[in-house]
């Protein structure tokens, strides 16, 4: 298994009227070939924003990277010349949006922004792409592709319109695919669908994929790693089914309790008090603190780094041992939480 | 498609109708024309009422405009006090005025749409301020001091074109008229691409084909400008009838006997029938031109069809 993807201590600004905004506030993680890691964290937490950087499809101005590395099989994109650059996005790494209604252009037929792929980057015929384009919408099973490849996106319906956004990811098969929100404009049922959809084309091609949600059932089927992210700062790491069993961090541990679950029917559901932080206004110390109950002083100075908690597990809390253990014994991180 | 065409059509009818009439009515109570005609003599009684009964201007109004259009669509516009056929009058002036537009809307497309695109583009750095500027000093300047000034010292000071267009008008000789006739639309056009375009911009289609690795270009113009030139489509295609009609001052400047020329003489010698007449077409060329944006907006905007 080898590193497609390594993201290291990347740092992203966004320069603003109000002053200067740490999106992306020294994010590191990596994934590996075939698997699959998601990145969890509420609106604004900088998950989408280390998305657009690693695409290099970052508005810039305002936005604008800092410092930090992005390896892709351990060449770093951020010194790669524009050209090279262009030639593996869309090609190697492909992206697939939120909302598929306004990522889609309004005005060309899916067929024509299918075909788009193989005339840029394979500089196919367009009679060729055409077909390659009616293909894909195949394989992502689109119903009667071949009278629909001339439709526009406003007559399909949401759930089509995103496996045109799949089709059009996958397009010359990736290595990597990264999926911003790619169910949450979606109807639940629909949902469904579409990550199946996505979890077999990954299999049968061995993508990488970044899955970026909030939702964290989405993530128990597919991931295979998390990254929880708050603040634009990383503050948990695990293989997925260890943190469901035992989450290291105290933001984590809120978010799976305030998932509704059968077994807790008729209680009050859990909510994690208070709002995310501005990014203009960061707390010190521990982001999470003015909302965290284990907070402590030492977490309102003192900013936490990432502790190892366990092999291939880490958590930027001070106090994890108490979170992932349940006990107010702040012992040393060495060797612990196994 | 084709029911909304023929629809659109048969809505032509009572605006063709309508303005007409107005037209008629209006021209005809401007004045007597047959004292027009005679100038500052008095006339004779009995040849004004020959001349009356000539020219059926003995009957009603409303008679009058059936017989007038009636006539129309039978290729007869009338002839001018003058004796000269309106016909002849629109033969030798709708070529003319007709290639005055062609050069003023290419000049207002093409020097607007780029100016607009790459301030769009530019938002707030130096390439935008300035044309933001420029647009604002081509707006108020109005055409005949512009006109003036430009046939001044490009056709005076620097001799480099005859400052007045020869009778056959040849191409070349219309460009720096185009440009005058062209100079206010063009500073719209320029506007409203620019915010089109700047809409536009942070478009989630623009990024998705970012996203795919098309290049700048494509992007830019397959994807950006062909979805900020609808509205700017649209304005073009409305101004084709402005700039036929709005020529007067431009014709009069550089001594084009176009449409507008034709006009302001009809109206100075009151010669009712040459105004009428080429109002009467004017008002056909708006009508087809508006036709003609609304079909193209369903061409360019899949996201409107037409029952």
């Amino acid at each position: 298994m080898s590193t497609l993807l390594e993201v290291t201590d990347l740092h992203v600004e966004f320069r603003t009227r109000d002053g200067i905004a740490k999106a992306v506030d020294g994010v590191s993680y990596a994934v590996q070939a075939g698997q699959t890691l998601a990145v969890l964290g509420e609106s604004g937490s900088g998950k989408s924003v280390t998305a657009q950087a690693v695409m290099g499809i970052l508005d810039s101005p305002p936005g604008r990277i800092t410092a930090g590395r992005i390896a892709f099989h351990g060449q770093d994109l951020l010194t790669m010349p524009e050209r090279e650059r262009r030639a593996v996005r869309g090609a190697r790494m492909a992206m697939i949006f939120q909302d598929a209604l306004s990522a889609l252009n309004p005005v060309l037929s899916v067929g024509h922004q299918l075909a788009e792929m193989f005339t840029t980057h394979r500089g196919t015929s367009r009679k060729d792409a055409r077909a390659k384009a009616v293909e894909l919408m195949d394989r992502v099973r689109i119903p009667a592709a071949r009278q629909r490849a001339g439709d526009f996106p406003h007559q399909f319906s949401g759930g089509m319109r995103q496996r045109v956004m799949i089709a059009m990811a996958i397009a010359l098969e990736p290595e990597l695919v990264i999926a911003d929100e790619p169910t949450t404009a979606l109807d639940v049922t629909v949902q469904a669908q579409v990550m199946d959809l996505l979890a077999e084309l990954q299999r049968e091609m061995d993508m990488g994929l970044i899955l970026i949600t909030h939702d964290l059932g989405v993530v128990a089927d597919v991931a295979d790693h998390i990254a929880v992210m708050y603040a634009g700062r990383i503050v948990e790491t695990a293989p997925v089914h260890r943190i469901y069993a035992a989450p290291a961090h105290p933001y984590t541990k809120g978010l799976l309790e305030s998932i509704p679950r059968l077994d807790r029917k008729g209680r009050e559901l859990y909510a994690i008090k208070g709002l995310p932080p501005s990014p203009h206004h960061v707390p010190p110390g521990c982001a999470f603190n003015p909302r965290c109950p284990l907070a402590r002083d030492r977490c309102r100075t003192e900013q936490p780094p990432l502790y190892e908690v366990a092999a291939g597990r880490t958590s930027a809390c001070h106090y994890w041992h108490e979170c992932l253990h349940g006990t107010r014994d702040s012992g040393t991180p060495e060797g612990a939480g196994r | 498609m084709g029911r909304y065409v023929i629809r659109r059509l048969l809505q032509m009818i009572p605006v063709f109708i309508g303005s007409t009439f107005l037209i008629f009515v209006m021209v005809y109570a401007l004045g007597d024309p047959v004292a027009a005609l005679f100038g500052d003599r008095a006339p004779d009684p009995a040849t004004a009422a020959q001349i009356r009964r000539d020219l059926y201007l003995d009957h009603p109004l409303w008679q009058q405009y059936l017989h007038y259009m009636g006539q129309i669509f039978q290729g007869n516009f009338g002839t001018a006090f003058d004796g000269e056929s309106v016909l002849s009058l629109m033969a030798g002036a709708w070529p003319l005025t007709l290639r005055l537009t062609i050069v003023a809307i290419v000049v207002e497309a093409v020097v607007g749409v780029v100016l607009g695109l790459l301030s769009g583009l530019r938002r707030g750095r130096t390439v935008d301020s300035g044309v933001l500027v420029l647009t604002l000093i081509v707006v108020s300047v109005p055409t005949f001091v512009s006109g003036y000034v430009l046939q001044y010292l490009f056709g005076v000071r620097w001799n480099v074109v005859p400052p007045s267009v020869s009778p056959g008008a040849p191409l070349n000789q219309l460009i720096l008229p185009g440009i005058v006739l062209a100079l206010v639309s063009l500073a719209y056009v320029t506007r409203l691409t620019r915010t089109s375009v700047a809409e536009n911009h942070r478009a989630d289609y623009v990024r998705t084909a970012t996203a795919k690795g098309l290049p700048r270009h494509t992007v830019v113009v397959r994807h950006l400008l062909r979805n900020s030139l609808i509205p700017v489509v649209t304005f073009i295609g409305t101004d084709i009838g402005a700039l036929m009609g709005g020529a007067i001052v431009t014709e009069r400047i550089f001594n084009i006997h176009g449409v507008g020329y034709q006009l302001y003489q009809g109206i100075v010698r009151q010669n009712s029938p040459t105004v009428v007449g080429f109002v009467t077409v004017l008002v056909i060329v708006f009508l087809l031109a508006n036709l003609l944006v609304d079909l193209l907006y369903a061409v360019l905007d899949p996201r409107i069809r037409y029952a």
